[in-house]
């Protein structure tokens, strides 16, 4: 099939190519600009006016002149060629092989914008991911089907966290397919061979899909990128059964691209001038992660992002946070005091953790034991900043056993090592050891059976 | 009459404009393209109309055709609206499930209403009745919990030639009445309305009395009264979506519309998989059965999100109509301010503050308005009541947006969700100092009677505990607790018991993710009375730090978790408090 080439581009603003005198050109299509030194770019339709065609290169337009440079439409959206010889291969930011080895034979085509998950057909997630760190699985629960973003900031290890948990994420007891789809969006070329090494290493690589779209490629690029990575996690949880984690970072370059095209369109801007449909489309992207009724597979998302100046109320980890379910922080404060992995508890959250753990899941007391950690190592760092204003001796005797305890769950919690995989039970026994610090009348959040249970004999003897 | 066609010329997300369109009128519904994707009218220009699309539209172009409908955006109703769970343009979710597979595709059109199901009606009007619109002619018996009225549609008046009980499909005539000029109307169980319209009653009077949600902190201290108000903006993560899951669990209005509206899936997934297996606590039925879901969430199409507002709301009305207490719980409205704000900007109106349309405000002053308690129209004066909790999602929980002070302009209620409160994992995390009712007053002869005593006077006392609480809070972090007077040191002890023991309340605990307005009063009466007897007993010389270190105090804190059938414990705990104060 041929399709019609047209000469007739008039202007090129920024990444938009304006192309005149068009005909029959369907919103959303997919374009194929060509430079005058033979070179191809591909585009989007973004808008269609009558007979003009506003199309957004994704390849930038760089040596895109008004004369000279032609476009053809090809008459579809974009697409991912589908198979299951996907997985260990490594592809651009467009879906491009990169990584020496011959094309993919697609099984199928697939629109990488895909259909939104009809809510009566989703399965709520309830299964309980192991992923070793202590911080996580104990208080902040990450369960499949989940999407659960990491909120970090510049010179933080997010990399190297999301890399162990790509590592170590199990479901207990099973024996399931898994997979890895990775998606770079505007990465140094050190922190994406930092991911792809470790891969290697482990031989993660073996079930992992990558997208690399590097800080040196094209910006607009990035707009496709975490779709084609979706749309590839779809086909391998929901057609091949698959257990799949999809890792995206960073979305603030995502963000970024997505308001240099608003910009260039003259859009009329939301806060600090992201568009103003920033909201809708990320939940686009977010909202791809679940599990349907009756498939085995199952896709959860963890998003990284770096918050601009540690800023968590940026329009982009303010709308992150509205859509996914829950948030882990990293903190600059517990970084700088050397803990690994520098996970901020407090104001993390797994909104989806209530339906995790306990009874038939991790244990029985992990509700119970999960929300007094978390009350008393609020009270705590309380004590903590009482301490700093007033001196640690104005503190009341229990005050000061909370203030130990606060510093022990940073010390002893938090910190592990970096190939240290803790299972639920050491991460649960960790806390008890901490919490038998506590006098026991403060232990107010967990039942009675429990305590008599769990907690280790040096504090029942007070 | 002839059929308007035109031709698409522009597409812009889902805003789409045709020429030839002479004839059509605003907000009219029209199909768009060969594959009649579902859009609406919003703006007219000569014979251009610009539309705006409910579904996605991608591979649309220029030169496809247009064609209205002549007809505004209804919605259906009638039996079969209970249990359901609907779009924002009211096609049913789980009928699209079959027709299109687990994603949803485009161009689907589903009867919002089943056609087939046949339903038992009861007739209760007569032969010779002289009816108007409003009219009760008979019920349905639609779930365990919902007797479904059919009521005579509201432009109809006349008097009934036939009525017939019997099985009967939504569509079948039910009766016929004649009208004043002699015809003959036919009337089915199936009745449609148009969504931006507030449907007809009599007059609208006061709320007077309180929607009891089982949650103290909502119920003692800011209550919302049934027909009335309320909003709930709080940033992400402070519990906006559990305390409107929890009101539509446990309130106690007959019929619960929740509509989300731009949010998360696995929400209504939470909600459909969850209220099945929930217990009303009057009548032990599946919540489920007095429940309708609206569902648009955030990845579906974002003028769909605009509309199912208004899908919900006019449900909530039909519901109303029939005599019954009805609630309706949108979450979120800044999504659906935001889905004006995208169509706004296609258009390329000038914009209001942060890019919102300057509409804004009277579109959410319609909306909350359409709340109250009704006389309803037909003859027997029955009144139904309607009231609305909206959740606003304000970006970094900053309370100067537009859409928290459009909201806050027209709704009487106000739960100001903290995110300090969430840190600390007090949940609910209503912040007590910022949050308001104005119903307290018009609730006073309410709440006296249920509770036999001046109410409002204790509330009132529990809240100046709070306040003064949060001003001895500065003194204490500047130079410590043990410089305050003793008296000043039991107020820190009973404030901290109002919060722990009274505030704080576990939505997924079994027994305390709802208290009677019983138990309220008497957790609250006992927590003010221990603090008045602790007190007396200071004046009377008892020493300070025996009435901090009360053992009583223990119980007390597990007083919350006594089940609805043994409040005679929390008597018997009162009882034991006050012998403990007395022996010192």
């Amino acid at each position: 099939m041929t399709f019609k080439k047209y000469l007739s581009i008039t202007e090129v603003v920024g990444p938009l190519i304006l192309v005149e005198n068009t005909e029959g050109i369907k919103y959303e299509e997919l374009a194929e600009i060509e430079l005058p030194s033979g070179e191809h770019q591909l585009g989007r339709v973004l808008e269609v006016n009558q007979d003009k065609a506003l199309v957004q290169s994704f390849g930038g337009t760089s040596g895109v002149s008004v004369k000279g440079s032609s476009a053809r439409f090809l008459g579809r959206g974009i697409e991912l060629g589908v198979s299951s010889d996907l997985l260990g291969r490594i592809f651009d930011g467009l879906g491009r092989p990169i990584d020496d080895g011959p094309a993919i034979i697609p099984d199928k085509m697939l629109n990488i914008n895909g259909n939104p998950i009809n809510p009566y057909a989703r399965n709520y997630p309830s299964e309980f991911i192991q992923t070793g760190f202590s911080a996580i699985d104990g208080l902040n629960t990450l369960v499949r089907g989940q999407k659960l973003p990491i909120f970090s900031a510049a010179g933080l290890p997010h990399s190297r966290i999301a890399a162990q948990i790509a590592r170590q994420a199990r479901v207990l007891g099973s024996q399931e397919k898994f997979a890895v789809v990775f998606g770079a969006m505007g990465i140094t070329f050190e922190e994406a061979n930092f991911f792809i090494s470790d891969f290697q290493k482990t031989g993660a690589i073996e079930r992992a899909v990558l997208f690399m779209n590097l800080a040196n490629d094209p910006a607009i690029e990035r707009i496709a990128t975490p779709r084609l990575a979706l749309t590839a996690a779809e086909y391998l949880a929901f057609e091949l059964d698959m257990q799949v984690l999809v890792i995206l970072t960073d979305m603030t370059n995502y963000c970024e691209a997505l308001r240099e095209v608003s910009a260039a369109r003259k859009e009329i801007p939301g806060r600090r001038g992201y568009p103003g449909y920033l909201y809708t489309d990320l939940s686009m992207i977010y909202e791809r992660a679940g599990r349907i009724r009756g498939k085995k597979g199952s896709i959860t998302q963890i998003p990284i992002l770096t918050m601009p100046e540690d800023d968590k109320t940026h329009p982009i980890p303010d709308l992150t946070g509205y859509i996914t379910e829950g948030q882990i922080i990293i903190s600059r404060s517990l970084h700088r005091k050397g803990i690994y992995p520098p996970i901020d508890v407090l104001p993390s959250l797994s909104r989806l953790r209530d339906k995790g753990i306990g009874e038939e899941r991790t244990r029985a007391d992990h509700p119970n034991w999960a929300s007094q950690i978390f009350a008393s190592y609020a009270r705590g760092k309380e004590a903590q900043e009482l301490a700093t204003i007033l001196g640690e001796a104005a503190l009341s005797p229990v005050d000061r056993q909370h203030l130990l305890f606060a510093n022990r769950f940073e010390q002893e919690f938090v910190q592990q090592g970096e190939y240290e995989d803790r299972s639920i039970e050491k991460t649960l026994e960790i806390g008890w050891s901490l919490l038998a610090e506590l006098p026991r009348l403060e232990l107010k959040r967990i039942k009675d059976e429990y305590l008599d249970k769990y907690l280790p004999e040096k504090s029942k003897a007070e | 009459m002839e059929q308007i066609k035109g031709e698409i010329i522009r597409v812009s997300g889902p805003l789409v404009v045709a020429k030839g369109m002479n004839g059509a009128k605003m907000y009219d519904v029209v199909h768009v393209s060969a594959m009649e994707l579902v859009g609406e009218i919003i703006e007219l220009r000569g014979d251009r109309a610009s539309i705006q699309v409910y579904e996605d539209t991608a591979g649309i172009g220029p030169g496809e055709p247009v064609t209205s409908t002549n007809q505004p955006l209804n919605v259906e109703l009638g039996p079969g609206l209970i249990e359901s769970i609907f779009d924002g343009i009211q096609r049913p979710l789980d009928k699209v499930m079959e027709k299109t597979g687990n994603l949803i595709t485009r161009g689907v059109h589903v009867n919002a209403l089943d056609r087939s199901k046949k339903w038992d009606f009861k007739a209760s009007a007569k032969p010779g009745d002289k009816v108007a619109g409003g009219a009760i002619l008979g019920s349905v018996k639609e779930t365990t919990l919902v007797e479904h009225r059919i009521m005579v549609p509201p432009d109809v008046e006349g008097v009934i030639a036939e009525i017939k009980s019997g099985s009967f499909t939504i569509e079948e005539t039910i009766a016929r009445i004649k009208d004043k000029d002699g015809q003959s109307i036919e009337v089915s169980m199936l009745q449609k309305w148009p969504v931006r319209k507030g449907r007809p009653y009599q007059k609208r009077l006061a709320p007077d009395s309180l929607l009891s949600t089982g949650q103290r902190v909502i119920d003692t201290f800011f209550p919302v009264a049934k027909g009335g108000t309320a909003s709930i903006p709080g940033p992400f993560g402070s519990g906006k979506t559990v305390v409107q899951h929890q009101l539509a669990k446990w309130a106690d209005a007959e019929i619960i519309v929740y509509i989300g509206c731009g949010e998360r899936g696995n929400e209504m997934t939470d909600v459909l998989l969850e209220f099945p297996e929930l217990k009303d606590p009057k009548s032990g039925e599946p919540l489920m059965k007095r429940t309708v879901l609206v569902a648009n969430t955030s990845n579906m199409p974002v003028a769909a999100r605009e509309a199912s507002i208004y899908t919900g709301i006019t449900i909530a009305e039909y519901f109303r109509d029939m005599g019954l207490n009805v609630a309706v719980m949108a979450d979120s409205t800044s999504r659906w301010a935001e889905a004006l704000r995208e169509i706004s900007g296609r258009l390329e109106e000038m914009p209001g503050e942060e890019g919102y349309p300057a509409y804004l405000p009277t579109k959410a002053a319609d909306f909350y308005e359409r709340a109250g308690r009704v006389v309803c129209l037909g003859n027997d004066n029955r009144e139904g009541t309607l009231t609305i909790i909206g959740a606003v999602s304000p970006p970094g929980g900053d309370l100067s947006d537009p859409v928290v002070q459009a909201t806050l302009k027209v709704v009487k209620v106000y739960w100001g969700l903290d995110s300090k409160l969430a840190y600390r994992r007090h949940f609910p995390a209503i912040n007590w100092l910022i949050s308001y009712s104005l119903y307290l007053e018009s609730l006073r002869d309410y709440f006296n009677k249920i509770t036999g005593v001046d109410w409002l006077s204790l509330r009132n006392k529990a809240m100046a505990i709070l306040e003064k609480e949060a001003e001895l809070e500065e003194i204490v972090r500047l130079v410590g607790r043990d410089t305050l007077s003793p008296r000043d040191q039991l107020l820190l002890e009973s404030a901290k018991s109002i919060r722990e023991d009274f505030l704080h309340q576990i939505a997924f605990d079994p027994v305390d993710t709802y208290a009677s307005f019983k138990k309220q009063q008497k957790l609250l009466t006992l927590i003010l009375n221990i603090y008045e007897w602790n007190l007396d007993a200071l004046e009377r010389g008892a020493e300070p730090e025996k009435l901090m270190a009360l053992s009583i105090r223990d119980e007390i804190a597990k007083a919350k978790y006594t089940p609805e059938n043994q409040l005679e414990k929390i008597d018997a705990l009162s009882l034991k408090a006050r012998e403990e104060v007395d022996k010192l």
